[in-house]
């Protein structure tokens, strides 16, 4: 049972977060961040989508380096 | 959001995860046994349905800002690694999904071992696990929609397509364009988890529902310029 839940975990670990856990933890960041922002009634839809662009290119770029090493 | 976005976007999604589910079952049904591979099909399918009877219906009970919180941020992370894998795929840094090469390697694995459970473990574990993914794309979409039904009848119908044309043409379905595809729902995921994570935590947006309208394609417009730019280092590299 116990194998069976880790195996269950280790596949939605991998199917939510993937190969990169620094995005999910960037957007777990910037989602605190909007609800921060909000929570003083200050403008706060625009959090995410700086996130999205800040985060994608890095994460690419990490890639790419990675994949260059080996 | 319309029905029919809602409809197109959880199509598209479940598609893609059908078609990796039915080359699975195809690769143990040809190397094996189809009566053992649809066996595991037909057994995966029900305990897919036990699991979503169980789990599905707590969706429907949290209060919608929670609720679109918690799927906002689950498809914006799910949705970028689609996005990501995606845009190195099609920039040439990954390769490319390819569906008859997974047909082979699933069958010369298949033809390795000399029992019909392996037909049957392998159609099992692929129908449950790409079904777990589909289960989990319509209960997202369609409960924060309010619209479980049509998003269910959305995976319901891409499903049945697919698995139908699997059945027809009894090969790999490598005819179906699924790297473009994966494209386009990479961007679809990361445009709503955007809007409805933000939403979840509190922001507002201008123009409201009206915003979707700009994210998607500036989420597109992103990726294709992301594309272009290690398009050109790649060849710069080479």
């Amino acid at each position: 049972m116990i194998r069976w839940i880790r195996a269950f975990g280790a596949f939605c670990y991998d199917f939510v977060v993937g190969d990169d856990w620094r995005v999910a933890v960037a957007i777990l960041v910037a989602i605190v961040a909007t609800w921060l922002l909000s929570l003083n009634h200050l403008p706060a839809w625009w959090v995410l989508p700086v996130a999205v662009v800040a985060v994608v290119p890095w994460s690419l770029w990490r890639a790419r380096r990675r994949d260059n090493q080996s | 959001m319309t029905s029919g976005a809602l409809f197109i976007a959880v199509f598209l999604a479940c598609a893609v995860e059908a078609v990796e589910a039915v080359t699975i079952v195809l690769a143990a049904g040809t190397a094996r046994n189809w009566r053992s591979a649809l066996l595991g099909t037909l057994t995966a399918l029900v305990t897919l349905a036990a699991i979503v009877a169980a789990l599905g219906p707590a969706l429907t009970l949290l209060p919608i800002e929670l609720l679109r919180l918690v799927v906002g941020a689950l498809l914006l992370v799910f949705g970028l690694q689609w996005l990501r894998k995606a845009i190195l795929r099609a920039s040439g840094h990954k390769a490319l999904h390819d569906e008859d090469e997974i047909f082979r390697a699933q069958l010369a694995d298949a033809k390795k071992v000399g029992t019909d459970w392996y037909a049957f473990t392998l159609s099992f574990k692929g129908v449950l696990l790409e079904g777990l993914e589909v289960a989990f794309i319509a209960l997202t979409f369609g409960s924060n929609q309010h619209n479980v039904p049509l998003a269910a009848l959305a995976a319901g119908a891409a499903v049945v397509i697919v698995a139908g044309a699997g059945a027809l043409v009894r090969a790999p379905l490598a005819r179906v364009p699924e790297n473009a595809l994966k494209f386009v729902v990479g961007i679809m995921l990361t445009a709503f988890g955007v809007f409805w994570a933000a939403e979840g935590a509190g922001a507002v947006w201008p123009g409201k529902d009206v915003a979707l309208f700009a994210i998607v394609p500036a989420v597109a417009a992103f990726a294709l310029a992301l594309v272009a730019v290690l398009r050109r280092v790649r060849v710069r590299q080479a």
